[in-house]
């Protein structure tokens, strides 16, 4: 942290207070929240923090009491994000997620009950998991009144245990017409309880109650990871700490910088990213971005229900429930060649 | 080897040409030379050749002066010149291949000689295939190419033809299935370039019924009016095997509209089996399927052997109404159903889901015969994309966007090219080509 605070300052960009901080990227709730606490009073004392700031922890609901809920909520936490996944034991299991599905009801009452705001985030899409299993999960949580969801499709990363299983055909493949229908029906009893989309995977209980953390990284803000694979983007450079934990604690022990690799986006690059990443959220993509060309395409997204006319007239780009499902396809239409 | 060179002094005639006439001398073979440009290979007939003369070729009226003569002793070896019945080589500097011609002859251009020499007779193609190069850019390179093999393979005929699925190529003829497998190996491997080549067909005799007669090398010049007959290219066969294979050697020639013509035992094992078959049905897989229904002991022999009035039809193959001319097929009638449903079956295999339902049919004019659906894509979005993932996420559009240039459109269809190969290869090559 404090080479951060070093970096920024000597780069002569303009001192700035913490507007969100996220604690993610495995479960930060392994440890003890008087730990987690030290982090973060550490930031806060070293940049400051904005009047109202986000500040959000990942969980899983294994691991808080309402006592550390509370010791999170007293240092500074504002929200929680607890990994439900699913509420089907079969489906848990070939995730390989350890927790037991009716601690969730539970934690997420601690977590209110601490005066912190609840995510819950849900996968759809496991192999052997049926359109009813997953009706199950989100009707499970939809019932604990979260105030924010997301719901992503499963990624089999290559090299996992899942891949493998796949290759050697023990469970069966990702099927993109499956992942459509259970989008569908995400957004459709998401919807129902009275939460509304903000970005393609996300849904919250009004605006107030989205993630601004993440939409930070859908626009193009500055912010700064810490930790090791963790990914910084300040003033056009992004740049990638080393991935292996005890390399990353090498570097910093050695005086070195953590970081693994860097790119400069250029102008082009920006906007592409800018492009890409924008017209993935409700606010939508402003039309002025995309070139002649690109503006070009818009009618045709229109005429393919794939861009919401209304928006598209007051000169913005926003998805409507299929474009969202071919995002990347109705991207590359706009991006020009 | 003495005695030998003598005998053939005593025995055989010497060469008869009239030394004092105006020079004629005939190409036998010619070939390019990075350094030296085109070397011309020749035999003297009547008169003489000297080295600085200027040359005219009497086909084309191209005349050049000669830089040098010589004769191969085995390697090149200048000379001052050539008389009557000797063989040799001339260079003239030219770089084109073009102007030697294999058959031509070569005479004086301050004396020239009146007649040319009969020549050889031309070889006549008997396949036909449409070759593309894989990278549009290198369609320059392939024309050279053909030009260059062309020089010394007097059978190779070629002629520019466009594809609306492949882009520019040629529709190549050739004496035979082995000529075709030669050139294109030739091609790819001495001149590097990576080639699809459509399946490959005979020439038909087509006859409207205002008795116009078209040739049809190409499954696209197939004419469109009302067809009276259409002819096509018999060969008579003669197949050798153990007799053991005899049945299934009939059960073959039979599937391919075969007649047969009789069948003789060589040995109380060996048996001789004459058909008379379409050429068509022969130049794809036939010999492969000989070979692998005879556990290789199966050889075939054959010759061109006239024509025959068939009940021949096109097959089109339609994506979303339009027509794609590279899987185009003469066939006979009653394979076309067969054809169709094995060609849309493949292409739905192979090409990827479009934002819309595309329909693949097969048809015979207007009458559809074989039908398949590519469903329309529901899905292509990654779900997460946080701070992490965005390079990744970038990089994978950029290299999208990539691959869409390498499509090639057929319509508002997104057809990558690797399907036109797939499509294209049998399952015999395939597998070739995996052993390699």
């Amino acid at each position: 942290m404090s080479l951060a605070a070093t970096v920024v300052e000597r780069s002569g960009l303009p001192a700035r207070k913490l507007g969100t901080v996220f604690f993610g990227g495995g479960t930060p709730t392994l440890l003890p929240a008087d730990d987690l606490s030290m982090i973060l009073r550490a930031a806060i004392d070293q940049w400051g923090i904005e009047d109202g700031a986000e500040v959000t922890t990942e969980a899983n609901p294994d691991s808080v009491t309402p006592e550390s809920l509370a010791v999170l909520k007293e240092a500074g936490f504002t929200r929680v994000s607890f990994g439900m996944q699913s509420a089907v034991p079969h489906v848990l299991k070939v995730l390989d997620r350890t927790h037991t599905p009716s601690r969730v009801p539970q934690a997420v009452q601690w977590a209110r009950e601490a005066g912190l705001d609840v995510s819950l985030d849900l996968i759809y899409g496991t192999p052997g998991e049926s359109l009813a299993d997953w009706r199950h999960s989100l009707e499970t949580a939809l019932s604990y009144q979260p105030d924010h969801i997301s719901a992503y499709a499963l990624i089999v990363e290559e090299g996992t245990k899942l891949a493998a299983q796949m290759r050697r055909g023990e469970v069966p493949g990702i099927d993109d017409d499956d992942h459509a229908d259970k989008y569908e029906l995400a957004d459709q009893l998401i919807t129902d309880a009275g939460l509304g989309w903000y970005e393609v995977s996300n849904w919250a209980r009004g605006p107030e109650h989205a993630c601004r953390h993440n939409l930070s990284y859908w626009r193009g803000d500055d912010w700064w990871g810490i930790g090791p694979g963790a990914h910084s983007h300040v003033g056009g450079v992004r740049w990638w700490n080393v991935k292996h934990p005890s390399a990353y604690a090498n570097r910093l022990s050695q005086g070195l910088s953590p970081a693994a690799g860097r790119e400069t986006l250029d102008a082009e690059t920006r906007n592409l990213e800018r492009v890409m990443l924008e017209a993935r959220l409700q606010s939508g993509l402003d039309v002025s971005a995309l070139s002649p060309a690109g503006r070009h395409q818009v009618a045709g997204l229109i005429a393919d229900s794939l861009v919401d006319p209304a928006a598209a007239f007051r000169g913005r780009l926003v998805l409507t429930l299929k474009g969202r499902l071919l995002a990347d396809a109705v991207v590359r239409r706009v991006l020009p060649n | 080897m003495e005695a030998l060179l003598d005998k053939i002094v005593r025995d055989l005639p010497a060469p008869e040409g009239d030394p004092d006439a105006p020079a004629r001398a005939m190409i036998f073979d010619s070939v390019y030379d990075t350094y030296r440009g085109v070397v011309t290979y020749v035999r003297v007939v009547d008169g003489m050749l000297h080295p600085r003369e200027r040359i005219q070729m009497m086909s084309t009226r191209a005349s050049h002066e000669l830089l040098e003569i010589g004769v191969s002793s085995p390697e090149p070896t200048p000379s001052k010149g050539l008389g009557v019945g000797e063989v040799g080589y001339l260079i003239t500097g030219v770089k084109d291949v073009r102007q030697s011609k294999v058959g031509d002859t070569v005479t004086n251009l301050a004396k020239p000689a009146a007649q040319s020499l009969p020549g050889y007779a031309d070889a006549k193609p008997m396949v036909f295939s449409g070759l593309y190069p894989l990278d549009g850019a290198d369609y320059p390179v392939l024309r050279d190419a053909l030009e260059k093999l062309m020089l010394n393979d007097a059978a190779l005929v070629y002629e520019p033809e466009t594809s609306a699925a492949l882009g520019f190529g040629f529709r190549v003829g050739f004496l035979g299935l082995l000529h075709l497998e030669i050139t294109r190996e030739r091609l790819e491997r001495e001149y590097n370039l990576d080639l699809i080549s459509t399946a490959p067909n005979v020439e038909y005799e087509v006859t409207l019924e205002d008795k116009k007669v078209v040739r049809v090398t190409n499954p696209s010049e197939y004419p469109t009016g009302k067809i009276a007959e259409v002819r096509e290219p018999m060969v008579s066969a003669t197949i050798l095997a153990p007799n053991e294979f005899v049945g299934a050697i009939m059960e073959l020639c039979q599937s391919r509209r075969g007649v047969m013509g009789g069948m003789d035992y060589l040995s109380e094992d060996r048996v001789e089996i004459r058909y008379r078959l379409p050429l068509a049905e022969i130049v794809f897989d036939f010999f492969d399927i000989l070979k692998s229904k005879t556990r290789g002991y199966g050889s075939l022999d054959w010759k061109a052997d006239g024509e025959k009035v068939a009940d021949l039809v096109k097959v089109d193959i339609m994506l979303q109404g339009e027509q794609v001319d590279a899987f185009s097929a003469i066939t006979h009638r009653d394979k076309a159903y067969a054809y169709g449903v094995m060609m849309t079956g493949k292409l739905r295999e192979l090409i990827p889901r479009q934002q819309f339902e595309v329909p693949i049919q097969a048809a015979i004019g207007s009458r559809i015969i074989a039908r398949e659906s590519i469903r329309a894509i529901r899905k292509d979005v990654l779900a997460k994309c946080y701070g992490g993932d965005i390079s990744r996420k970038r990089k994978l559009l950029e290299k999208q966007k990539e691959g869409k240039k390498r499509m090639k459109m057929v319509g508002t269809v997104e057809v990558p090219q690797e399907a036109f190969i797939a499509a294209l290869t049998t399952d015999e090559s395939k597998d070739k080509a995996k052993k390699k």
